[in-house]
């Protein structure tokens, strides 16, 4: 028996991933869940049929999320995470014993106990005490906190279906206005690969610099992912993610990351000649 | 002959019948289910082209209906309460003036509320028909004029005996019923027609949370939106009639103005959107309303702004209040209605029904999500956060101007006319319309005297950047005027 999980990438272009067996389906209140196992990825999970995670390169993801920011901010107490329901943001920023809070907000609760049951490989640290989980939309969540939080990380599904929200110039203004005066924002950027993605990424660029003072994109190698190529987005209201590096204190921590170096950090903000283009078309808007 | 009930829809069934004929078309339109403009079948597709035809037999005629068409209007009237219901192809505008060109004819007099849209005044100037206004209250915080008193309805009655007609917003742009009921009664004891624009009410007749419905409350004609709260295609609307209308009469005045090529893409979304609402209507409007209740919520504890509702009602010139209408008053945030519009639209991508001095108006309907309701309540907190001002000093509230008519608005129309710079045309006698749009209610109408005030207003209007139209300047620096010794 052949059993494929298939995802169009563009109208024209496909991913197949061959696949053991598919252990859950399920309607949320908002999207299709799905759960396979295959030979190559491993366990995967998909919300509508959109690949949003697998068991062999999720560390990448979840690494270039985390620890990015946290090799810059100097003293990050509060943390706020938006969607990343899966947990694995949370798996690494519970490595920090400084931070003190976390306040997860995902949409769809039955996105977290779907993971809890079959992914326990990312939602391992969602007990953690200093974690709290809010079933919300995170656009209505950040409404009402003010300067309350160090770093926010907004773990999104795409720019299109309920994840929409979180693309806005609304949601990245009322983040800014939910990080203190030197917190830091990082955010799934999309691809800048694929002529439609790459319309999204730029949209997605134009208001985070709209709403922030400082707003740069890098980059991680992410084989799951259309094309491969993912942008993250760095925004912030003090911090440069280079010049304010602290390679020494984040070295001394001795923590074990199977993608994240701080040589890799540095590389990671050097990015193509056309990605540059892309974002220097709407940067120089203003 | 099946049984028709609700659950059909003849037009509809008449065009999946008819395209699986494969007819050779020798007839109109020419670009023979798009074969003939390509361009054209890839924006709306072929589907969508395929059922652009003319009036056939098996397809029935919109100027004399005896088959599908007659019984999808035999539908949409049970569904809607009335006698007969008559689908309109040329907008609720061609609605409203057939409905008062049925009532009213040259010189006979009709008793309304200033704030009529501009296509009332459009119909007394096809039939020299003379306005009588009653003068609508105003709200003095919000700036916007409410509902009919039944008591100033009865003074215009008593000083206007020979009046044919009382015609009612219900409910306004805003959603402000007035006692349509006891203007109904009150209009017949007197021996007038009642006729009501219900371009703003179509979901009215669908859930029992929401105001009387004109059918209901007896009146004699209603002009009903469908393609605003009831889900069918831009451009198609309803006239529905009581039972002491001719329909017959009615058909011959509707068939003065429309055309007689009506688009059964129209007519089809008429006969689907009424289905819908008749089968789904009451579940459906009742989600509207409780996303309406949960934005006034989040808006109004964001601060400074104010989402209003059923709390304006005071048992007369607010009678009842349409809660799917999300009205906001921006005035305490500091900045104009049409500022916020404009932001919305330029910072957020977010278009909304239309923005005036003090407020503005999102139109919810059955085809909202809440996660787009999240976007609006969180793009209003962003406003306020990065463009609110402390003081609503220099902001201009509307205010309800009483309009001297000193000629019938066709004859103000067709009268010799000269153009003068704006602010020269102080006390003379405007022969053009004059009209922020949205909401497109007049602020002057052929015929009126223009004042002080009204040319503040529309120079106040223009600065906060309202989209103003109607006269035949379209930057609005002259009006035409009577000539003095038409005067």
């Amino acid at each position: 028996m052949e059993l494929w999980f298939r995802e169009a990438h563009t109208p024209n272009v496909k991913l197949s991933i061959r696949v053991d067996k598919q252990l859950y389906s399920g309607q949320s209140e908002f999207q299709r869940i799905d759960v396979f196992d295959s030979q190559e990825f491993g366990r995967f999970l998909t919300l509508d049929g959109y690949m949003m995670l697998t068991e062999k390169d999720e560390f990448i993801y979840h690494e270039m999320m985390v620890h990015i920011p946290m090799a810059v901010h100097p003293n990050v107490k509060d943390v706020l995470v938006i969607g990343g329901g899966d947990g694995g943001v949370v798996r690494e920023l519970c490595r920090y014993p400084e931070i003190e809070h976390i306040d997860l907000v995902e949409i769809d609760p039955q996105v977290v106990e779907v993971c809890r049951r079959y992914l326990p490989f990312t939602t391992c640290s969602l007990d953690d005490p200093r974690v709290c989980i809010h079933y919300e939309d995170g656009l209505r969540y950040v409404r009402t906190p003010v300067e309350q939080y160090d770093l926010i990380i907004v773990d999104s599904t795409d720019p299109f279906g309920p994840g929409e929200g979180l693309f806005t110039r609304e949601f990245y203004g009322n983040c800014s206005k939910a990080l203190r005066s030197d917190g830091i924002m990082v955010n799934q950027h999309e691809s800048p690969f694929y002529q439609e993605d790459a319309i999204a990424c730029q949209r997605a660029h134009k208001r985070i610099v709209e709403s922030f003072p400082l707003a740069k994109v890098y980059q991680a190698h992410i084989p799951s992912y259309p094309s491969g190529h993912w942008l993250f987005g760095f925004a912030s209201k003090k911090y440069h993610p280079l010049r304010d590096l602290d390679e020494v204190r984040w070295n001394a921590r001795k923590l074990s990351c199977k993608y994240y170096t701080t040589m890799l950090h540095k590389g990671a903000f050097y990015i193509p000649a056309y990605v540059e283009e892309l974002l220097k078309n709407v940067e120089s808007a203003d | 002959m099946p049984v028709l009930d609700q659950t059909s829809a003849p037009i509809y069934e008449a065009l999946e019948r008819f395209r699986s004929m494969r007819v050779v078309p020798f007839d109109v339109p020419g670009h023979k289910r798009g074969r003939g403009n390509p361009e054209l079948t890839r924006l709306l597709g072929e589907t969508c082209v395929s059922m652009d035809v003319n009036s056939m037999k098996p397809l029935d005629n919109l100027c004399h209906p005896v088959s599908v068409i007659r019984d999808a209007e035999k539908l949409a009237a049970d569904a809607f309460g009335a006698a007969h219901a008559f689908l309109m192809v040329g907008g609720t505008t061609s609605a409203v003036q057939s409905m008062v060109l049925s009532a009213v004819k040259g010189g006979e007099k009709i008793i309304l509320p200033r704030n009529v849209h501009r296509s009332v005044m459009g119909a007394m100037v096809l039939c020299g028909a003379v306005p009588v206004y009653v003068n609508p209250e105003c709200d003095d915080r919000l700036g916007i004029p409410l509902g009919m008193k039944v008591s100033e309805v009865e003074r215009a009655i008593c000083e206007n005996p020979d009046a044919k007609a009382v015609l009612v917003n219900n409910p306004t742009y805003y959603g402000i019923c007035s006692d349509l009921k006891a203007i109904v009664e009150l209009a017949h004891a007197h021996g007038m027609l009642c006729l009501a624009d219900e371009a703003h009410g179509t979901h009215f007749y669908f859930h029992e949370d929401l105001p009387m419905s004109a059918m209901e409350a007896g009146a004699d004609m209603a002009a009903v939106s469908m393609h605003k709260s009831g889900g069918s295609l831009t451009q198609s609307s309803l006239l529905l009639t009581g039972p002491n209308m001719s329909p017959g009469h009615v058909r011959q005045i509707i068939n003065l103005t429309q055309t007689t090529s009506a688009s059964y893409l129209l007519l089809s979304s008429l006969d689907i959107a009424r289905r819908n609402l008749a089968l789904r209507g009451r579940e459906e409007f009742g989600r509207v309303m409780q996303m309406a209740d949960y934005a006034r919520k989040e808006i109004n504890d964001i601060g400074g702004y104010y989402a209003f509702s059923k709390e304006l009602i005071n048992g007369d010139s607010v009678y009842d209040f349409d809660i799917t209408k999300l009205s906001v008053n921006t005035l305490n945030i500091g900045l104009a209605g049409i500022e916020v519009y404009d932001l919305l639209r330029d910072e957020y991508d977010i278009q909304i029904e239309f923005g005036d001095l003090g407020n503005i108006l999102a139109y919810l309907s059955i085809g909202d999500r809440p996660r787009e309701i999240e976007r609006l309540v969180s793009s209003l907190s962003e406003v306020r956060r990065r463009f609110g001002k402390n003081s609503s000093a220099g902001l201009m509230k509307q205010e309800y101007i009483e309009p001297e008519v000193v000629v019938s608005p066709q004859k103000a129309f067709y009268a010799p006319k000269e153009s003068l710079p704006l602010k020269n045309t102080v006390g003379r006698v405007c022969s053009e319309f004059v009209m922020c749009y949205p909401p497109g209610i007049p602020i002057l109408t052929p015929g009126e005297r223009i004042t002080q005030d009204i040319i503040a207003y529309i120079l106040y209007a223009k600065e906060k950047g309202c989209s103003m139209t109607g006269p035949e300047d379209p930057d609005i620096t002259c009006l035409n005027v009577l000539d003095l010794k038409e005067d």
